[in-house]
Parts: C-alpha cells; sequence; structure tokens
C-alpha cells in the first residue's frame, strides 16, 4: 500500500514542481499542500495530466484551524490541583492567544478512477475577512454544491463561482454556523410570539457548556505495544497485544 | 399580443415524492421544465459540528442517522476512519460480520428505494412486496442490536458484541391462531445466522417477484426508459459514485477497486448499465439485490464455522468486560475513563470511504490528538446526485421530475446532515 503511495507522491510531486508540497499523512493516504495563487493551476495539471487524471472530485470542505491543538482540560496542572467542574469553553485570556498563521483551508479529496487512486489536495487561505480563494468549479463540476456549503458553514468566498447562495442555512440566517467561535448552540433562537402573531427570533437563552471537556494526551501512560503507535505503522497483532497486557490489579 | 411567460412552480418542501423535504423550484414552459433549483436544508442538524463536541465514540450514533435507510454503511466509513489514524485493525470475524451487514443493509436500502420509487410513478404493489422481505431484514437488526433501524453496532475496533444465538419470537396473541405464529416462528427457531441464510434462500425468488411486476412493464418503461440520461464522463465529471455512476457504464465500485472490510475474499459482480438512464439505474440496483445475496451466503458460511472475537483487544479502545470490572480495580478505572473522557486519537487526518448502496460514503476525520473529532466531514453520496437535478431534468416534463428523483436514490438525512 504504502510503496503505491510513494510512487504516486513521486509522481505528484514531479509534476506540480514547487507549486505544491507534501504533507505529513498516514502511510495508506497521499496529502499535498498549496497556496491559493497556485490552486487552479494544481488542479488543472492534477486532472489533466496522463499519469494523474484526478477525473472524479470526490469531496470538497472548508476546515477552520482556530482551535487546533488547544484543549480545554490541562491534565498536567489538573494532577496537582484537581479539574474544575465547568468548563469555560472560552477563557478570558483567549483573545490575547496567538492565532494560528492560516486559520481557514480548503481540502480537496480527489479520486482517479483511471488510475484507481485517492488524493488529498489542502489550500490554505492567507488570514483575512472574509477569506478567498478560487472556485474549482470550472475544472469539476462536481464543485457547485460543495463550495456552497464551504462557504455557507465556513464563509469561505469562492472567486468565480457562478451561485454562491447559503445552502443548508435557514433562508435570512446570520454566521456561519461552523467556525470555531460559532457556538453550538448558535445566537438566536425562535418560538411563536401570540401578541405580534408571527415567529420572533430572540438571544438563545441556552447556557453554553462543556459536557466532555476536549483533552489532548500526548503522555504514554499505557504500555507501548498497546498505545501511541505512530499512525498507519501497520496493524497490531492481536495475539501480542493480548499477551502484553499483565493485570496491574490497582 | 399577450406576453407569454414561464410559469414558476414550488414542488415541496412537503410532497410525497420528494422522499423527505426538498424544496424544488421549478421553471416551466408550458409542462417543459426550464430550470430546477432545489433547496436543500431543511434536515439540517449540523451533524458535523455536533461530532466536533463529542469524544469519538458518542458520533456513531449520529452516522446511522444521516443516510437513515442504510445505517450499517455510514457507522462503517466513520469506524474505518478512526481505525486508520489509531493503526488498528478489528479481528478477522469482526470484519466478516460488517461485510455480512453492510451487505443486509444495501438490500434494506435497495428494498426502499424499489417500493418508493415504484409508487412514486405509480407501482403500487411493488411498495408492499418490498417491505415484505425488508420486515425480516429489520428482525436481524434488531436481533443484534436491539433497535430494527438506529443500530449503533460498529465500533472502532471491531462490533460491538457477537451475533446471537437465538432470534426473537412471536408471542402467541388474539390477532393471530396458532397454526400462523408457528409458521412465523419456524424460521427463527435457530440462531441469527440461521435466520439470514433462511431468508437468502427466499430472497432470490421475491427478486424475481418484483421484476415480473416492473422489469417488462410497458407503462414502468415508458417512465423510466430515456429519462435522465447521463454520458459516462459527465457522471465523472459531476462526482457520481454508486450505482448511478455504475448504470451510466463504469464498473466503479470501492469492494472490487479498494477492498475494505471481507470484499476481497467475497465472489461477487458489479453490474453496469448501457445507456445511463432511470431504466438502467433501476436494473443496476436489482441486480445488485442478488449480487448482495450472494455475499451475504458466503459470509454466513464463513462465519457458523469460525468462531472468535469480535472486538480488537486492545485496552485503550475496547472497554474491559463486565465480569474483568467486577475483580480489576485497573479494569474499572479503563472504564471510567473509556465512558467519560474517551480514547484519545493521535493527530492527524484520514478519509474512510466505503462503498454505501448509494455511493461512495466517506468520512474526513482530522484529529488534534484530542478525545474529540476536531473536524468530521461527511461525504453523502446523494449531494452531488442532487446536485446535478437541473441538469438532469432540463427539458424533461414535470411528471419526469419525480422519476429522476426516484431514481436518484435521495435521502435528506445525509444529504442535509
Amino acid at each position: 500500500m504504502s510503496e503505491r503511495m510513494e510512487a504516486l507522491a513521486a509522481q505528484v510531486a514531479a509534476r506540480l514542481g514547487g507549486r505544491a508540497t507534501r504533507a505529513k499523512s498516514i502511510a495508506s493516504e497521499v496529502t499535498f499542500e498549496c497556496e491559493p495563487p497556485a490552486l487552479l493551476e494544481v488542479c488543472r495539471t492534477l486532472r489533466d495530466a496522463d499519469d494523474l487524471r484526478f477525473d472524479l472530485l470526490a469531496d470538497l470542505c472548508g476546515v477552520d484551524y482556530l482551535d487546533f491543538g488547544r484543549d480545554e482540560w490541562k491534565t498536567r496542572s489538573a494532577t496537582e490541583t484537581g479539574f474544575s467542574r465547568g468548563v469555560n469553553r472560552r477563557p478570558a485570556s483567549y483573545e490575547a492567544e496567538s492565532h494560528p498563521a492560516q486559520r481557514f483551508a480548503v481540502v480537496y479529496h480527489l479520486l482517479s478512477i483511471a488510475h484507481n487512486r485517492r488524493l488529498r489536495l489542502r489550500c490554505w487561505i492567507e488570514n483575512r475577512e472574509p477569506p478567498m480563494v478560487d472556485s474549482v468549479v470550472d475544472i469539476w463540476p462536481a464543485a457547485n454544491w460543495f463550495e456552497r456549503e464551504a462557504f455557507d458553514l465556513y464563509g469561505i468566498l469562492f472567486r468565480g463561482h457562478p451561485d454562491l447562495r447559503r445552502i443548508l442555512t435557514d433562508y435570512g440566517f446570520i454566521g456561519h454556523p461552523f467556525r470555531k467561535d460559532f457556538p453550538v448552540s448558535g445566537n438566536v433562537e425562535v418560538r411563536y410570539d401570540p401578541e405580534k402573531k408571527r415567529v420572533v427570533y430572540e438571544p438563545v437563552s441556552i447556557e453554553p457548556r462543556t459536557l466532555v471537556p476536549k483533552v489532548i494526551r500526548h503522555d504514554h501512560r499505557y504500555e507501548p505495544a498497546l498505545h501511541d503507535r505512530p499512525a498507519g505503522a501497520g496493524a497490531a497483532v492481536p495475539g501480542q497485544v493480548g499477551a502484553a497486557t499483565p493485570k496491574s490489579g490497582g | 399580443m399577450s406576453e407569454i411567460r414561464n410559469f414558476t412552480l414550488n414542488f415541496g418542501p412537503q410532497h410525497p415524492a420528494a422522499h423527505g423535504v426538498l424544496r424544488l423550484v421549478l421553471e416551466l414552459d408550458g409542462e417543459v421544465i426550464q430550470k430546477a433549483d432545489p433547496h436543500i436544508g431543511l434536515l439540517h442538524r449540523a451533524t458535523e459540528k455536533l461530532a466536533e463536541t463529542k469524544p469519538w465514540n458518542q458520533s456513531i450514533p449520529y452516522m446511522d442517522r444521516l443516510d437513515y435507510v442504510s445505517m450499517m454503511c455510514n457507522e462503517h466509513a466513520y469506524v474505518q476512519a478512526i481505525e486508520k489514524l489509531l493503526g488498528i485493525e478489528p479481528p478477522e470475524r469482526a470484519l466478516y460480520i460488517r461485510t455480512m451487514f453492510d451487505e443486509v443493509t444495501r438490500i434494506l436500502n435497495h428494498l426502499m428505494w424499489l417500493g418508493a420509487h415504484g409508487l412514486d410513478i405509480g407501482a403500487m404493489t411493488m411498495f408492499l412486496y418490498c417491505f415484505r422481505e425488508r420486515e425480516d431484514l429489520m428482525d436481524c437488526y434488531e436481533a443484534v442490536s436491539g433497535t430494527r433501524m438506529h443500530a449503533a453496532y460498529y465500533r472502532v475496533g471491531g462490533v460491538h458484541r457477537d451475533l446471537p444465538d437465538t432470534m426473537p419470537k412471536y408471542q402467541p396473541s388474539k390477532f393471530r391462531s396458532k397454526k400462523e405464529i408457528d409458521r412465523l416462528n419456524e424460521a427463527r427457531s435457530g440462531g441469527l445466522l440461521d435466520f439470514i441464510w433462511d431468508f437468502t434462500e427466499r430472497f432470490p425468488k421475491a427478486v424475481d417477484e418484483y421484476e415480473t411486476l416492473l422489469t417488462d412493464n410497458r407503462i414502468w418503461k415508458q417512465r423510466t426508459v430515456n429519462i435522465g440520461v447521463v454520458s459516462p464522463e459527465r457522471a465523472i465529471a459531476l462526482g457520481f459514485t454508486g450505482p448511478v455512476l455504475r448504470g451510466s457504464g463504469i464498473a466503479w465500485d470501492l469492494r472490487k477497486k479498494q477492498p475494505y472490510a471481507k470484499y476481497a475474499e467475497m465472489d461477487f459482480d458489479i453490474p453496469v448499465g448501457v445507456n445511463g438512464d432511470c431504466y438502467d439505474r433501476y436494473l443496476v440496483r436489482v441486480e445488485e439485490l442478488r449480487q448482495s445475496n450472494r455475499i451475504v451466503r458466503q459470509c454466513v458460511e464463513w462465519l457458523r464455522q469460525n468462531p472468535g472475537p469480535v472486538m480488537v483487544d486492545d485496552r485503550k479502545v475496547r472497554p474491559p468486560r463486565r465480569v474483568e470490572m467486577k475483580g480489576d480495580m485497573e479494569s474499572l478505572i479503563h472504564h471510567f475513563k473509556l465512558y467519560t473522557e474517551g480514547y484519545t486519537v493521535p493527530e492527524g487526518e484520514s478519509y474512510g470511504a466505503v462503498e454505501a448502496p448509494k455511493g461512495e460514503f466517506g468520512v474526513y476525520v482530522v484529529s488534534d490528538g484530542a478525545n474529540k473529532p476536531y473536524r468530521v466531514k461527511c461525504r453523502a453520496p446523494g449531494f452531488p446526485h442532487l446536485a446535478a437535478m437541473d441538469e438532469l431534468v432540463r427539458g424533461h416534463m414535470l411528471a419526469d421530475v419525480v422519476a429522476v428523483i426516484g431514481t436518484l436514490d435521495i435521502v435528506f438525512g445525509e444529504i442535509d446532515r
């Protein structure tokens, strides 16, 4: 599997030259990254080059990297002090913390029917509001609705898109709900007002709360055979894992 | 001279032929469609955003509710994506169970589709026939997971539990005679595998029955032949997958091309269409019913002979057994941590794709090393299919819109997510 992936990565790198760089990925997948100015050219090469022929756009989605790697419970300090019960999703110090250099990315999942291979392409968008990137509708018509969805949920504008309207949210919806700074409970709620005899919008009355705090663990608490295998390093042999599970008995 | 204008018609969002909550704004010239603009999102529940707020395991039941007529296939894509990141491989028996239930799900989905599609364009009997067989498969779901639809049966590292040795039976009641109850319970006297085996014996005859009603039916052909034609090149460009792509003559099936679970060991064929119209897609799906039946039989034969674990023996993801927890503190701690905090998945990203009954269902997950996914994106096969609606119905008659919606096998759970 991984040899095929390496061959594919070499082919793509040779075709794209310096316009895209290979990113870290698990062994059974290949990911490339590019900057917005090169996007259209990269996509066209990926679709048209004879040894690549990525003619089917399987998926296109936006990703918001605002909270990437930021946990809600610090496990190390909590070992000494204990965990707090409630968790503020946005601590006061939050605004002062540094934002990621590039917050939004658009991820393309490509499939080559001719060569039976997949490729992931990520295009980082420079930090500005609104985030903007070129549309690939002319290259893969399938991108039309996918881009509308990414616009609706993340507010990413696609330059050259023929019909960039909201798609999943309600008519007249305000905001882009999948952004990490958009609360899960939303900003407005609706109810029927018997006096006005119509449905009215009001600010939400739901208190934001976290049911399970986000915890990132880098420690190696378990036997190495059980845990923290590098991703894609191959399947564990079930027998071995079982044998390496000693009962420590409290 | 009076001015002639196009007529704009609102179709849905509550329309029996819309297969859910689809609002179509149609622009008509007489009875001919000039433009179709589907408005979707009426069933949007932000599944992907909710998944970001919960530990990895707790989102498995959400997956059932995406494409709610092919439940286990959605779960499969999700757990597969996580397994790729964790680098674990479920035991063989679990993979066979998954293969079997993926195919049971495919039959469930296609029966639902065939019944509803038939009903839409005037074949009432199909609906009754299809639901007769569907009921048996729903019972299989219930036997293995406790629920008829939203199973939440697959787990990261395997499946929740092994196949049961007994099937639930019909109880005596005043509405049914003893003789009838005995007849109904006859196939249920053994375990789940015996029940499924008995079903696969009966099912090909049932498919023959469906075909006698439709395949050479003059009205059926008038409604489907040469309706919604897609060329193979266009089908790829529009991102079609599954029976809609195969109906256009492209032999693309992830079960053959990028085998997952135990499909590499299975003997089955991929039907393809020729013309890429509604009728060909119907033929493809009916043949898939027969092929799925074949796969299910092969799985039953293997599963009967090979008992074994159905969950990976990795304490990082498998909750300890009840009996271990009674005497072992470490197991109790593991159980507590797994059901409160959950397991953490190494930083990275992966894309798990399965050949769901409707096409390629993929789940793209991004992890930042936490106990919750950082981003989950479900690639629903119906989404690009419905996106091409405008192109498919342009120039057709109003009545053909219903045939095209039916042939695309649209379910709003997955399109709106």
